[in-house]
């Protein structure tokens, strides 16, 4: 079942369109030989699969929040056909042995490309760059690097990183988070902080660590990547450092882009996430920041965790929520319902440019020759958040019970579908 | 009103209730330190995940006065964890079938919680949430003021309060704030810059950096804890600095008006934010503050769970005199 034609969609632009596929591949349509199947996607805006930066697949080390498996099952659900697995794992994801693992995990299961991040130092521990080029080297072909759930505080780190990087055209994606400023942090500091009683992480902790990795980058010719940007400051630091020419890319969560800290006043921990919600004018920013194209990617940080781990005091829980089986919904909510985007510009930073980003050179474009990795989404249907029937094995999401515009069908990876919302599942192999 | 988890539950003729319904049960409390057979089967637990003997005695002899059997629950020490602690704790108190849960913890928000996941079906009241709120501390300290200024009526309109010291870290600051300004009063916090939170400015209270430029104005100074290991923290360098700029003398004190008081939530670091004249001072109402506590948190438990009102209180009050 590996030749398709896929019949009557529409692409981003609104156009008729009909692919056809073999052997993994976009073809042209005579090419297609007797036995293929056909598809009648009439109604369906067909697009290239969307690729994520930024994923917490929590295996090796925490199985019980989520699995490399598990978490493909979200992301092709979401119409995702990559996604990067965020190093903090137990073990850290910080030699060639670890990301591996973690490639090869994602090969066995088939149902979308799994790329591992590095770590950029041993541990995670901010003090001893990681062996990069052994990673970059490694199967899973690591392109970038980054200690995501702990900053590379260390300016002498940092700038080293930076450096040895461009020994093979990776990047170093910062987690920006001073963490002196950040100690015991609870939220955003601001009015509701102030209210909640919750100690606050302020703005400047992000936007200090942002200022200084720019100058940093500016000053040894380096590609970096700012993580999860939230704050309306972050925005003009970036929007400035790309004016003068420094190779600087940013992402945005789906999450940063909808919601405020004014939702941490339920004290329900589902809404605790690092970087924290900010404010209603952030919000605003980084969707002009996303519009203007200072904001590059979307990228989900989906953080699963056990219900244990939220069902307890603000305090006590932990950060992050989950964004792969949403991300889509919500970003065309608050991007292109909203009128700031197309939705053909709003894909381009949720599939072509991460793709681009990451040098993951199988995703982001539908021409013939390239490997068929696509959705066909119903833009005209609306679908209810159920916690409970994500197909990630945790349910930590802060949108249950929320009516979402923007439905993905299906899902094809290397010219196979591995999910159909109809059959809600994987077909073939 | 099912719960009482900040003052922001309480509109202003829910808070003058529950300070009329306390004068009360103040004065027959006064005159025969009798129970009342209200919560004659009821039972209350104090749920306490944080030690403080003052408050959760104070809680106990309200809810014996009412006649309710007390369970004493103190979570700290036990193998309580982080996590599911909290929850499984709720639901083992839900099987004992408590009518009103009264929780002390170190995290804010830990009763909202308690109480908007519902695993209890009894009334939560916040004895304190981390650096959250306090409610029965304010209504405690309104009624004292009431008492002292206002003769036990009305509102608190035309008062001057300052309140001093650690805002920051402060719940007994939050709910006052919020409980003095509600009743009308005009609430003048005073504190270094670094122990009041980004955002204050959106509370509606006058801030100053000086206590000498506030104190000959106010009818009422209450000076708030100061923990001494905030100074390692940097928010100040040195306990004399801090006792010389915001600390409570015998120099200020005679600033004062005529009428003005003292207050101090307790427990006191005598030397640091209050010297011993000022604690010991005539104009302290320290120690009544205690004593006003047991009534307020009668009160709080008589309209919360005894399914009653202060008229209902005063009939029965009729009735039995
Ligand atoms: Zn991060």
């Amino acid at each position: 079942m590996n030749s398709w034609l896929i019949k009557n969609a529409r692409d981003l632009q609104g156009k008729d369109v009909d692919l056809a596929v073999a052997n993994g591949q976009i073809v042209h349509v005579k090419e297609l030989h007797h036995q293929y199947s056909e598809l009648d996607a009439k109604g369906l805006t067909l697009m290239p699969g969307l690729v994520d930066l930024h994923t917490h697949l929590r295996e090796p080390g925490r199985e019980d929040a989520e699995t490399v498996f598990t978490a493909s099952q979200a992301a092709v659900a979401g119409g995702y056909t990559a996604i990067s697995a965020m190093p903090n794992t137990l073990p850290v994801a910080d030699t060639a042995g670890v990301v591996e693992q973690v490639y090869r995990l994602g090969k066995s299961h088939g149902l979308c490309d799994v790329f591992p991040i590095g770590a950029v130092t041993v541990g995670q521990k901010g003090e001893q760059l990681a062996e990069l080029v052994a990673m970059n080297q490694s199967e899973a072909r690591v392109r970038i690097f980054s200690d995501d759930g702990y900053c590379v505080a260390d300016p002498l780190v940092m700038r080293r990183a930076l450096e040895y990087v461009k020994l093979f055209d990776g990047v170093v994606a910062q987690h920006a988070q001073d963490p002196r400023l950040t100690e015991n942090a609870q939220m955003n500091e601001g009015e509701v902080s102030a209210r909640l009683g919750l100690k606050g992480w302020p703005a400047v902790a992000e936007e200090a660590i942002i200022a200084r990795d720019i100058l940093l980058a500016e000053h040894v010719n380096s590609r970096l990547h700012i993580c999860h940007l939230t704050t309306a400051g972050g925005v003009e630091l970036v929007r400035q450092a790309k004016l003068r020419g420094v190779k600087v890319t940013a992402e945005v969560t789906p999450h940063h882009l909808l919601l405020t800290d004014e939702m941490a006043a339920t004290y329900d921990a589902t809404y605790k996430v690092n970087p924290p919600l900010r404010t209603e004018s952030d919000v605003q920013a980084l969707r002009r920041g996303l519009a203007d194209g200072t904001i590059d990617i979307v990228a989900t940080d989906h953080a699963p965790h056990p219900q244990e781990a939220k069902d307890c005091e603000w305090s006590a829980a932990a950060f992050g929520m989950l964004g792969l089986e949403t991300a889509f919904s919500i970003c065309y909510l608050a991007i292109v319902k909203s009128g700031l985007l197309s939705l053909a510009d709003l894909w381009q930073r949720m599939s072509i440019a991460p793709a681009k980003l990451a040098r993951y050179e199988n995703h982001g474009e539908l021409t013939v020759g390239r490997t068929a990795n696509f959705v066909l989404v119903d833009l005209n249907k609306s679908w209810k958040v159920d916690a409970g029937a994500l197909k990630s094995k945790s349910k930590n999401t802060p949108y249950d019970g929320m009516e979402l515009p923007a439905v993905v069908e299906k899902t094809f990876h290397n010219g196979v579908l591995v999910y159909d919302r109809e059959n809600q599942g994987r077909e073939g192999a | 009103m099912r719960d009482l988890l900040s003052i922001n539950d309480l509109t202003k003729d829910d808070a003058l209730e529950i300070l009329d319904t306390a004068v009360q049960l103040s004065a027959l409390s006064d005159s025969s330190n009798r129970k009342f057979p209200t919560l004659r089967g009821r039972t209350v637990v104090n749920l306490f995940f944080e030690d403080s003997t003052r408050t959760r005695i104070s809680f106990e002899a309200a809810a014996k006065r009412l006649s309710a059997d007390v369970i004493n629950f103190s979570a700290k020490g036990s193998s309580v964890s982080k996590g599911e602690s909290l929850k499984d704790t709720a639901l083992t108190l839900q099987a004992m079938g408590a009518d009103a849960v009264i929780i002390r913890h170190g995290s804010s928000g830990a009763p909202a919680q308690l109480a908007r996941k519902r695993w209890i079906d009894g009334a939560v009241i916040n004895a304190g949430d981390g650096t959250h709120e306090h409610p029965t501390q304010a209504l405690l300290d309104a009624f004292t003021i009431r008492r002292h200024l206002k003769k036990d009526q009305g509102d608190l309109a035309g008062l001057k309060i300052a309140v001093v010291g650690d805002v920051l870290h402060s719940r007994v600051a939050r709910s006052n704030v919020l409980l003095l300004q509600k009743l009308g009063a005009t609430v003048v916090l005073v504190a270094p810059p670094t122990l009041l939170p980004v955002g204050v400015e959106h509370w509606g209270a006058q801030v100053s950096f000086a206590i000498d430029d506030v104190i000959a104005e106010c009818d009422a100074v209450m000076m708030l804890r100061v923990q001494k290991e905030r100074m390692e923290d940097l928010f100040f360098p040195s306990e004399r600095e801090y006792a010389r700029n915001f600390g409570l003398n015998a120099a200020r004190i005679a600033e004062m008006k005529e009428s003005a008081i003292v207050m101090h939530p307790g427990p006191m670091n005598r030397g640091l934010e209050i010297t011993a004249e000022g604690a010991d001072s005539k104009r302290s109402v320290i120690v009544e503050q205690v004593a006003n506590g047991v009534s307020v948190r009668m009160a709080v438990l008589y309209l919360l769970i005894g399914g009653a009102t202060s008229r209902d209180l005063a009939a029965q009050i009729g009735d039995q005199s």
